[in-house]
């Protein structure tokens, strides 16, 4: 069996971050998988820009900041294994993989790095009912289809859901000569970032119906339009609000789910709050050795912070390999998400041999305005900060300094104040 | 001039077709669909009834035992999933006994093996999920599950292996009589025939009253379903019926045969013979009614919701009769239709047998191989085909584990496909929880360089897809 230091499952932008940053702390043996037949993953398709502003401080379009990571990647001889799908990761991280040239392969890792990202909620998941015809699309497959396949699917466009590519799709769309008809969103805020609201809609005069969802699909072999209607404060349909919107393309942005499949069977625990793994400060998951960064451990909004958390877990995964055993096998204090807080990552630190600050990143359950993000260790206020408007699109990122942390035994808390 | 037109593409259809190709005879299955297994054969419970359910004597009482037995052989030889994990009818009243117990009874006058009544504990035991509520069951252990596409495809390609002609995207418009036998009218051009069997499924009456034949109307009744994650599918080994009522067997709740947890489905008469739309009382009506059964069932890991439609007669029994010289019906054929088909099919055989002398084929081919499915494969096989195909090293549908390899077998085999729909149902590719939002992109590729058309005529479903 093949031997390596550290595979990496995923080479987009999470995978190649963090191979990078175990390069950077001395990993010699590091093998990138990547199941598609380049590096850069869903970037690849995301031909906009707005990438790299906190990174590189410039604005990038997708496949540019991709390839200033797959760059340095193939400067520092970093192998990469394309059309290579990882099938299996033991618990004692044997990865199986497939490629097209040489079959089923098993290789043995002393450390794992998750960088599968997500996917995007079907239809089904969401519970529309109508008619299954052709024409539904999820934003993402579409995206795929007019950016990578040049192929546009439709005239006459109505969008569900105004996750960040759904707006992104609606400018998309619009560019390519479709009438954009409307985008819905089911709760009373957008789920998408502001500067998407501004940049995708507004510019175009797309209107964004806040509390509407559709609620029936007509056409039984070519989609021929949707209902919409206004929905009360319970999520239901209110009667005599139903709206009939022809159109011949559905695009779904209504949300986006870690993919952990090969976690799952690895039997990681999984976080029923984001979908990903339940990690450490170091991104370590519950199987020794196996660390996961990006979006498959939670939703990112920007790209920019996928490359920073990921590059924590390859210098961890690096810390692991060198010692050759659990980074830290002290005990660990839980980090406890409360009002107004959906999840914490990571969801426990441990405090006593901490090696550099924590992070610890979040998104808040609803809009808060004048408010305040309050960290506390039991009763001892770690953090305090004010801000005028925190909403549910963006993830928060708070750093905590090390010696903060250093030696506290109780549970940390995360909340969302009123001031 | 062909001796047999079959008209519809379903599970009855292609049985017949794959029942009558035993036979020195020239048959046509004519479907108005692009590919075979688009009407109630796609959309339905997937369930190998054991036949209690019932009246004894009746046709559906006889070929549901007779289906039953032969699918638990013929899965085998044409290649088809089917698992035999028995089924419990369940009743949540201890009054209710004896209309279990009358079950029992019409199940064993059935001919149906191994009935057995259990306590609410009992029953908890074998099933630890079932409901708190659940007094009493019965346990059918000759219930299966099948997956109704491979079974509808094994018998279409074992037909047409062993020379069916099949006319997708062809609907029948009239049937004229003439000198030998029919004339059937198409918008594709005639074929003439000695003789027909109606399979039109929703659309039996309509046929049959093109001979004349209007003694029957067929309702379409409407039955939703929710389709849960593989994650669910482990929730119950059997299964779980309630007590039928009047308009069927109610709401069940089942693993299907590929691992996933399907409920459903409802039972609502319409007028529309298309009417294929989930609606939002019907899919409320699935989780309060499968919640009965099971307590607690994940509805959040819904992958996907759809309808189907039982073609159900006036007659209270399958309709399968020669109303006119030569005119076979097999109409009405709603649940258990699907594990009735190859009984169907055989019986009707039988009749033909009084109207047309049959000569067994000296060359007839009893075995059908379905598309190979490479996560089924030991790690040797897997690479030897690798070796062999290199696009089976290729993954293209990830939630399935569906390679590239299969998708061109799926296009590329006899009767292929040529929608996403066909590619779907020969592979699963995009029947995962993802519904094809990774895959379909490469998938639409694969169609649009196989078949030879652009991107923008690669088709989900429908009539226009068929190859020339």
């Amino acid at each position: 069996m093949r031997e390596i230091d550290l595979a990496i499952v995923g080479g987009g932008p999470a995978g190649m971050a963090a191979a990078i940053a175990a390069r950077n702390k001395g990993v010699e043996n590091i093998v990138i998988f990547e199941r598609d037949s380049r590096m850069g993953g869903i970037l690849n398709q995301c031909i906009h820009n707005g990438f790299g502003l906190h990174t590189f401080k410039e604005e990038l379009t997708g496949p540019e900041y991709a390839e200033r990571y797959a760059d340095r990647v193939r400067e520092m001889d970093i192998p990469v294994e394309t059309d290579t799908m990882v099938l299996d990761i033991s618990k004692d991280r044997v990865v199986t993989i497939l490629n097209r040239g040489r079959g089923v392969e098993e290789v043995r890792a002393k450390a794992v790095i998750l960088a599968m990202g997500c996917r995007e909620r079907p239809r089904g998941a969401l519970n529309i009912p109508g008619y299954r015809p052709q024409g539904v699309y999820t934003a993402g497959t579409a995206q795929k289809l007019v950016n990578c396949e040049g192929y546009v699917p439709g005239r006459e466009v109505v969008i569900l859901g105004s996750g960040d590519i759904g707006l992104i799709m609606a400018r998309r769309m619009t560019l390519e000569g479709a009438h954009v008809a409307a985008v819905a969103e089911l709760m009373p805020y957008s789920s998408g970032l502001k500067r998407n609201i501004v940049q995708c809609l507004e510019d175009y005069d797309i209107p964004l119906l806040l509390s509407h969802t559709v609620i029936d699909i007509k056409g039984k072999e070519k989609l021929e339009g949707v209902v919409i209607a206004q929905v009360d404060s319970k999520n239901a349909p209110i009667a005599g609000t139903e709206q009939f919107y022809p159109c011949d393309t559905l695009l779904l942005s209504c949300g986006l789910i870690p993919e952990n499949e090969l976690s799952k069977n690895c039997g990681i625990d999984i976080d029923p709050r984001t979908n990903g793994p339940i990690v450490d400060e170091g991104l370590e998951t519950s199987i020794d050795g196996v660390f996961a960064c990006g979006n498959v451990l939670h939703v990112h909004d920007l790209v920019d912070f996928v490359s920073e958390e990921s590059a924590r877990a390859g210098e961890s995964a690096a810390a692991y390999i060198s010692k050759g055993c659990k980074a830290d096998d002290s005990t660990a204090v839980k980090v406890i998400p409360q009002n107004g807080v959906r999840y914490t990552v990571p969801s426990e630190i441990h405090t006593d041999d901490l090696l550099c600050d924590v992070h610890i990143r979040f998104r808040v359950t609803g809009v808060f305005k004048d408010c305040a993000i309050v960290i506390k260790s039991g009763e001892n206020e770690l953090l305090r900060r004010k801000s005028r408007i925190l909403v549910p699109s963006e993830m928060l990122d708070i750093i905590i300094k090390q010696d903060k942390l250093a030696g506290t035994s109780d549970d940390i808390t995360v909340s969302i104040e009123e001031v | 001039m062909y001796d047999v037109v079959i008209i519809g593409g379903g599970v009855t259809g292609c049985a017949a077709a794959a029942e009558l190709s035993k036979y020195e005879l020239s048959v046509c299955v004519i479907e108005k669909e692009s590919d075979v297994c688009e009407g109630t054969s796609k959309a339905n419970s997937a369930i190998v009834h054991a036949g209690f359910d019932a009246e004894p004597g009746t046709l559906k009482a006889r070929l549901n035992v007779r289906g039953n037995e032969m699918i638990h052989e013929l899965y085998k030889k044409l290649d088809f999933a089917f698992k035999n994990n028995g089924a419990m009818v369940l009743c949540f009243d201890e009054a209710q006994l004896p209309e279990l117990e009358k079950l029992k009874a019409k199940g064993e006058k059935n001919g149906v093996a191994g009935l057995e009544i259990l306590t609410g504990e009992q029953a908890r035991e074998r099933e630890p999920q079932l409901s708190a509520e659940v007094k009493f069951a019965l346990y059918a252990p000759t219930s299966g599950i099948v997956c109704p596409f491979e079974m509808t495809l094994a018998f279409a390609e074992n037909a047409f292996e062993n020379g069916a002609e099949f006319r997708l995207g062809t609907e029948v418009t009239a049937i004229e009589n003439t000198d030998g036998g029919y004339k059937v009218v198409t918008d594709k051009g005639t074929f003439e025939s000695r003789a027909v069997f109606n399979c039109a499924g929703v659309y039996a009456d309509k046929i049959s009253a093109m001979v004349g034949a209007d003694s029957f109307t067929i309702t379409p009744r409407k039955g939703e379903y929710m389709l849960l994650d593989k994650e669910a599918g482990g929730i119950v080994k059997h299964t779980i019926f309630q007590l039928p009522t009047k308009m069927g067997k109610g709401i069940l709740v089942t693993p299907t045969v590929h691992g996933n947890l399907l409920v459903g489905p409802t039972a609502e008469n319409i007028d529309d013979k298309e009417n294929t739309a989930t609606t939002s009382a019907g899919l409320a009506e699935v989780r309060a009614k499968g919640s009965l059964s099971v307590e607690g069932l994940p509805f959040n890991k819904v992958i996907t919701a759809f309808t189907g439609l039982r073609a159900v007669g006036d007659t209270h029994d399958f309709i399968i009769d020669q109303p006119v010289e030569g005119f076979f019906n097999a109409a009405g054929i709603e649940s258990p239709g699907l594990t009735s088909a190859p009984a169907i099919a055989e019986y009707m055989r039988e009749m033909l047998s009084e109207f047309m002398d049959l000569k067994p084929k000296a060359d007839y081919k009893d075995t059908r191989r379905g598309v190979v499915h490479f996560a089924e494969l030991s790690r040797e096989e897997q690479n030897a085909l690798i070796k062999e195909k290199p696009e089976y090293g290729n993954i293209v549908c990830r939630c399935e584990t569906i390679t590239e390899g299969e998708i061109l077998d799926a296009i590329e085999r006899p009767l292929g496909a040529t929608t996403l729909d066909g590619v779907k149902r020969r592979t699963r590719a995009g029947m995962g929880r993802c519904q094809a939002g990774f895959c379909s992109p490469r998938t639409i590729m694969l169609l649009s360089e196989k078949l030879g058309c652009g991107i923008g005529e690669v088709r989900k479903n429908g009539r226009k897809g068929e190859k020339d």
